[in-house]
C-alpha cells in the first residue's frame, strides 16, 4: 500500500483528466473537422462524424493511459488539439 | 502504468469498470427487461388478461375501423389520434390522443392529461376493456435505465452516458489486456477462490463480447447528438433542430385548416399497405382528425429490418388518397438508424429476443463478477492482518456493501416493484409514483442495510429475499388474478406473455436461492474445518 508515491498519484490524475476533459475537447475538434471534410450532404456527414466520434474519444482515452508518461500524454493531447483547431478554424475562415 | 501495454489496460479496464459498476448494474438489469416491456406492461394490466384470452378475428383494417369509431365520439377535436393494433407482441386494439395544448399548461400538466387521454378495445368485440390499473409498467424500467428516477431526464441521460464510455473504455481494455482470449473462454476452474471468480468474470464476458461490445457502443449512438454535439455546431451552426429533422425524417406536421372536412375511411388504406408490405401495419397515426388538412400515416411493423425507422405510408385523411410512400433513406443515415435498432431490437422475433434477454442477462454476469474480483483480489492484500483478526480496509469493504447492496440487492427492487403493482389498491392516487418509490425503498433498505453489515450472512439474507420475492411473483399473481399460470399455459395465445412473464421471474427466483444456498454451504464448510467465525463473517465472499 505504501509503494504507491505522491509522484505516481499525481500522475494518474493528470492522465485522467487529459483522458477526460483533453480527449473530449480533441474529439470534439476532430470529428467536426470529420464533418466538414466529408463530401456528403451534412446530414450524412453529421451522422458518420457523431458515430466515429465515439470510436475516436475511446481510442485517445486508452492511449493516454497507454502511453509512457503523463507529461506526454498531456503533450500528444495539447498539440493534436492545437493543430487540428488551427485547421477547424482555418476551414471555417474558407468560404 | 510504466510496465508495458497490457499492464497498464489492465489497470484501465479495473478503474474504469469499478467505478461505475454498480450503476451499470441497473443499467443492464432495466435494460435487460426492457427487451420485454411490452409483455411486463400487459402482465402489470391485469383487467387486460381476459380481454386478451380469445385470439383475435378481426382484420387489421375492422380493428382500426373500430377504433376509430370510438375516437370520433370520445375526441373528435384532437390534435391527433395514435392506434396501435393487435400484432404478434400486443392482442389489444390502444388508441390515445393528444389535444391541442391549452395557453398556460405546464408540461406536466400536459403529461398528465395524456396520460387519461386513452382507451383499449377487445379486438374479438370491439367492446372497451375494463379500464387497467394505473401503472407505467414496462416503461418505468425502460426510462429507468437511461433516465434515472427522481432527476431530470436530461441529468440522468448525462450520467448514464458517462457510465457507458467507462464501460466502452473498460471493455475495449479488457480485450486488450486480455492475452488469451479464446483459449481462456474454455477454462473454468471451480472452487479455486480467485481464480474462479476471473474465470467466471471471463467466461460471461467474452462469451458475449460481441453482444457487449454493441449495446455499450449503440447505446452511446442512441443519444449521440446529445454527448457530442460538436459535429451538429460544425455544419449546423445554432440550428439544432435543421438537423433533428433531416436526419430523422418525420412525417411533415401540416397545420390544422380550421375547416371541416369528414375524415375518410381508414380500412381501404390499411388494405392498400398491407398489399404493399406483406404485412399489415402495426400503428395508424391521424393528424388533424376532421380537418380539411387530415392526414394518416401508416406505419410498418417491426421485423423487417434492422433500422428502427419503419417505412410509411401517407394519406390525405380527407380525400383519401395516397400521398407518399416510404421516403428513401440515404446509406449513412440507414445506416445510423440500423445501429440505433440494433440497440432496441425492435425486429427480433421470440427467439432472437430471447437471446438478446440472455445476453443481457450476462452482462449483468460481467459486470457482478468483474465487481466481485476487485473485492476478493484487494482482500488478498489484508490476508496478514485478517488472519490476526483485525479488519479490511475502508475501501473494500465499501466495494463489498455496495456489491451486496447492488448485486443482491436489485434484484429485491425489481420483485418490490412487481409486488407492489399487484398490492397497492387499484383506486389509489398518484399510483405509478407509489410503484416506482416502492422500488427506489426497497433498494434503498437493501443498500443502507449492506452498509451496515457487509457480512456474508446478509449477502445470504439478501440473495433469498430476492428468491422469495421473485419466485413467490407467480403466487401471488395467482391470487391476485385469474390468470394464474396454468390459465395461460392451456388457454389462448394472448395469454402466453403472463404466463412467460411468470416462469421467467420463478427461474431468476431459483437461480437467486441456488446463490443463497451455495454460500451458506460454504459457511457451514469453513465452520466445519475449524476457521475462525469472525473470518468468515468479515470475508463475504473470500475463496468463494
Amino acid at each position: 500500500m505504501t509503494s504507491i508515491t505522491w509522484r505516481y498519484r499525481g500522475g494518474v490524475a493528470a492522465r485522467t483528466v487529459a483522458a477526460i476533459a483533453g480527449g473530449y475537447v480533441l474529439t470534439s475538434i476532430a470529428s467536426a473537422l470529420v464533418a466538414i471534410a466529408l463530401p456528403l450532404p451534412r446530414a450524412d456527414a453529421v451522422s458518420i462524424a457523431t458515430l466515429l466520434s465515439i470510436v475516436i474519444y475511446t481510442c485517445i482515452i486508452l492511449w493516454v493511459f497507454a502511453t509512457a508518461s503523463a507529461l506526454r500524454a498531456w503533450i500528444g493531447v495539447a498539440a493534436s488539439s492545437a493543430v487540428l483547431g488551427a485547421v477547424l478554424w482555418l476551414a471555417g475562415r474558407m468560404p | 502504468m510504466k510496465e508495458g501495454l497490457r499492464q497498464s489496460m489492465a489497470w484501465v479496464h479495473t478503474w474504469s469498470g469499478l467505478l461505475v459498476c454498480w450503476l451499470l448494474l441497473l443499467v443492464f438489469m432495466g435494460g435487460t427487461a426492457a427487451y420485454y416491456k411490452h409483455e411486463i406492461t400487459f402482465w402489470m394490466k391485469p383487467e387486460l388478461h381476459q380481454a386478451a384470452d380469445a385470439p383475435s378475428r378481426v382484420t387489421p383494417a375492422e380493428s382500426a375501423t373500430l377504433a376509430v369509431r370510438e375516437l370520433q365520439q370520445r375526441a373528435p377535436n384532437a390534435n391527433a389520434w395514435y392506434l396501435d393494433l393487435p400484432h404478434e407482441r400486443n392482442p389489444l386494439i390502444y388508441a390515445s390522443w393528444t389535444n391541442p395544448p391549452r395557453k398556460g399548461m405546464t408540461r406536466e400538466e400536459r403529461r398528465a392529461a395524456f396520460r387519461t387521454q386513452n382507451f383499449t378495445l377487445d379486438p374479438m368485440t370491439g367492446e372497451k376493456t375494463a379500464a387497467p390499473r394505473d401503472t407505467r409498467g414496462g416503461e418505468f424500467l425502460y426510462r429507468l435505465h437511461f433516465d434515472l428516477y427522481y432527476m431530470s431526464a436530461i441529468w440522468g441521460r448525462w450520467i448514464v452516458g458517462v457510465a457507458s464510455m467507462c464501460m466502452l473504455v473498460a471493455i475495449v481494455s479488457g480485450v486488450i489486456t486480455h492475452k488469451r482470449i479464446f483459449k481462456d473462454f474454455f477454462t473454468f476452474r471451480p472452487k479455486k477462490g480467485q481464480r474462479s471468480w476471473l474465470d467466471a468474470h471471463n467466461a460471461s464476458a467474452v462469451l458475449a463480447l460481441p453482444f457487449h461490445l454493441m449495446i455499450t457502443y449503440t447505446g452511446i449512438v442512441t443519444l449521440m447528438f446529445m454527448y457530442m454535439p460538436a459535429p451538429t455546431k460544425a455544419l449546423y451552426g445554432a440550428e439544432q433542430n435543421t438537423m433533428f429533422s433531416e436526419v430523422f425524417p418525420n412525417a411533415e406536421r401540416v397545420k390544422p385548416a380550421k375547416e371541416f372536412a369528414p375524415l375518410a375511411d381508414v380500412a381501404p388504406m390499411l388494405v392498400q399497405a398491407e398489399r404493399a408490405w406483406g404485412a399489415a401495419p402495426s400503428r395508424v397515426v391521424v393528424i388533424n382528425p376532421n380537418d380539411a388538412h387530415a392526414r394518416i400515416e401508416l406505419h410498418r411493423p417491426a421485423g423487417q429490418q434492422l433500422s428502427n425507422i419503419e417505412p410509411t405510408m401517407t394519406f390525405d385523411g380527407a380525400s383519401g388518397a395516397l400521398l407518399s410512400g416510404p421516403k428513401a433513406m440515404s446509406a449513412s443515415l440507414d445506416a445510423r438508424a440500423a445501429i440505433y435498432g440494433l440497440h432496441v431490437a425492435h425486429f427480433a422475433d421470440p427467439l432472437l429476443r430471447a437471446l438478446f434477454f440472455m445476453c443481457g442477462l450476462a452482462g449483468t454476469a460481467m459486470v457482478a463478477t468483474g465487481a466481485l474480483l476487485w473485492g476478493v483480489k484487494e482482500r488478498q492484500k489484508y490476508a496478514k492482518v485478517l488472519a490476526k483478526g483485525g479488519k479490511v480496509g475502508f475501501g473494500v469493504r465499501l466495494v463489498d456493501a455496495l456489491n451486496i447492496g447492488a448485486i443482491a440487492g436489485l434484484p429485491i427492487a425489481f420483485a418490490a416493484y412487481f409486488w407492489a403493482n399487484r398490492l397497492l389498491p387499484v383506486e389509489m392516487a398518484a399510483r405509478t409514483n407509489a410503484e416506482a418509490n416502492v422500488f427506489f425503498i426497497a433498494w434503498g433498505l437493501a443498500a443502507l442495510l449492506a452498509q451496515i453489515r457487509p457480512t456474508r450472512a446478509m449477502w445470504r439474507v439478501q440473495l433469498m429475499l430476492g428468491a422469495v420475492l421473485m419466485a413467490g411473483i407467480p403466487v401471488l399473481n395467482a391470487i391476485t388474478t385469474d390468470t394464474h399460470l396454468g390459465v395461460p399455459l392451456f388457454g389462448g395465445p394472448g395469454l402466453r406473455p403472463v404466463a412467460a412473464f411468470d416462469l421467467v421471474v420463478l427461474a431468476l427466483g431459483l437461480l437467486l436461492g441456488w446463490a443463497a444456498w451455495w454460500l451458506g454451504r460454504k459457511a457451514n464448510k469453513q465452520a466445519a474445518a475449524g476457521q475462525p467465525a469472525n473470518r468468515a463473517q468479515s470475508a463475504p465472499l473470500e475463496a468463494a
